[in-house]
């Protein structure tokens, strides 16, 4: 059981490798000769001032937190889709009143204008 | 009797699975840099240029020149950067690129890691990849790769929702989350003729998790000047170009694989059967990224309203209400696929 996700075990340390590799292989082919202006932030025309992490607008953090409630419907709807079969009408219809739940809290977002961008 | 040495029974299937590996990476690096010349080549033609034609026969050697270039150009470290973040995101972007390839089936029994719950380690794999973007952009420290940080992370946790509705729909229809078991459910009929409204949302909700055209806003380069990659340089930038086309290739090949039968061929009668299913995955793939290509020669880039009410108000409501219907559908019609004998 677990021995067929050894390959991906091992895949990923090879793809680590690699990537690893081709930054130490850049790190040493390439020259170095850094300057101040040239290691600092990319600014268009002038000395960049103050720092970078600065507020943000509330609505990334809505969509997250939405985003957030629909990927833990989709993930108890995986297992329920493998196993509708067994489950019948009885899966079917319990599922259908827990995507209800979840649609009224949609609608009711999208009437906030939790969903609005503008 | 004698038990089997230590390294015989783990060291063998480490060197077999390291072998495996390299067969699915190298062919794939080769497509990526194939893949980039034949964007380059194909929007020329979309706009009447002849496009790279100087190194090598055709210029087909351009992306080889291209990352000879990249070799040799300094790595830029900013000093308000988080070093080692800094160069953790593009190797973990890169890394994330790669592995989903490990449970693509390339024709029956022609698999990596055959592992259950393949669909599910795709989804996993494809969400975690927010990540490399997000620790870009915050180590750059940089206010333009910071916004752009955050438009693709919250373009792409949008677009995810979709998609993961529309992979539940196709495996309802399949009854398992093993990708050789989506093809072989495929055999009489593929799912892009009861799906096809699926296959839209999905097609388009790739350009958008890939950050195509029109979906391109987080690397707009005409105001982000290529968002939350900008402060990158020399091969670490090249390992998230890489990246990028590498994951193009892979939705493109899932695409195939869930809507297009795989690694079938379209009848399964005397000439078709005479191809090998690699190349008929090869070849459904490659139409999709053709779609790619003509996508950006053609769409003007989206606004970020727009693009915020595509995946709310339209791709959401519509593919929960497709998955209910299909659901409904197969329990009142007894469709449901049995389970897989495993």
């Amino acid at each position: 059981m677990l021995a067929t996700y050894l390959p991906i075990l091992v895949f990923i340390l090879l793809a680590t490798g690699l990537a690893g590799g081709i930054i130490v292989a850049s790190l040493l082919v390439a020259p170095r000769a850094p300057d101040k202006e040239k290691l600092s932030p990319y600014e268009c025309g002038f000395e960049p001032f103050d720092d970078a992490r600065r507020k943000f607008d509330i609505r990334f953090y809505l969509v997250a937190i939405l985003f957030i409630i629909f990927d833990l419907e989709v993930a108890f709807l995986f297992p329920w889709a493998v196993s509708l079969n067994t489950t019948g009408v009885a899966g079917l219809l319990s599922m259908l009143m827990f995507l209800g739940v979840l649609t009224i809290g949609f609608v009711y977002e999208w009437k906030k204008g939790a969903l609005e961008w503008h | 009797m004698f038990d089997t040495p230590f390294w015989i029974s783990y060291g063998l299937p480490v060197v077999h699975s390291g072998l495996w590996s390299l067969v699915i990476i190298l062919p794939l690096l080769v497509a990526v840099a194939l893949l980039t010349y034949v964007e380059r080549k194909v929007l020329s033609a979309v706009h009447l240029r002849r496009g790279p034609n100087v190194v090598g026969p055709f210029g087909l050697f351009q992306p080889l020149a291209d990352g000879l270039k990249m070799l040799t150009k300094e790595t830029i470290i900013p000093t308000n950067a988080n070093r080692l973040l800094f160069l953790f995101a593009p190797i973990l972007t890169f890394v994330l690129s790669l592995i989903a390839w490990a449970v693509i089936p390339f024709d029956q029994g022609v698999v990596l890691a055959d592992i259950n719950v393949g669909l599910l380690y795709f989804f996993a794999i494809s969400s975690l990849s927010v990540y490399g973007i997000i620790i870009a952009g915050w180590a750059s420290n940089s206010k333009y790769a910071f916004l752009g940080a955050l438009r693709s992370a919250a373009q792409m946790v949008s677009y995810e929702v979709s998609i993961g509705f529309v992979l539940v729909s196709v495996l309802l229809s399949v009854g398992s989350l093993n990708l050789s078991d989506i093809v072989m459910a495929q055999k009489n009929l593929w799912f892009v003729v009861p799906h096809f409204p699926l296959l839209i949302i999905f097609f388009v909700s790739m350009l958008a998790e890939t950050k195509r055209t029109p979906f391109d806003l987080p690397e707009g380069e005409s105001e982000l000047v290529a968002g939350y990659f900008v402060e990158y340089s020399a091969l670490t930038f090249g390992l998230f170009f890489l990246a990028e086309y590498a994951n193009l290739i892979l939705m493109s090949a899932l695409t195939a694989i869930l809507f297009l039968g795989g690694w079938l061929p379209p009848l399964n009668i005397e000439p078709f059967t005479w191809v090998p299913g690699p190349i008929w995955l090869a070849l459904k793939t490659s139409l999709f990224l053709l779609l790619f290509i003509l996508v950006r020669a053609a769409v003007p880039r989206y606004r970020y309203d727009q693009l915020m009410r595509l995946g709310w108000k339209v791709f959401l409501p519509f593919s929960l209400i497709w998955l209910v219907g299909t659901a409904i559908v197969l329990v009142v019609m007894g469709w449901l696929p049995a389970l897989p004998a495993s």
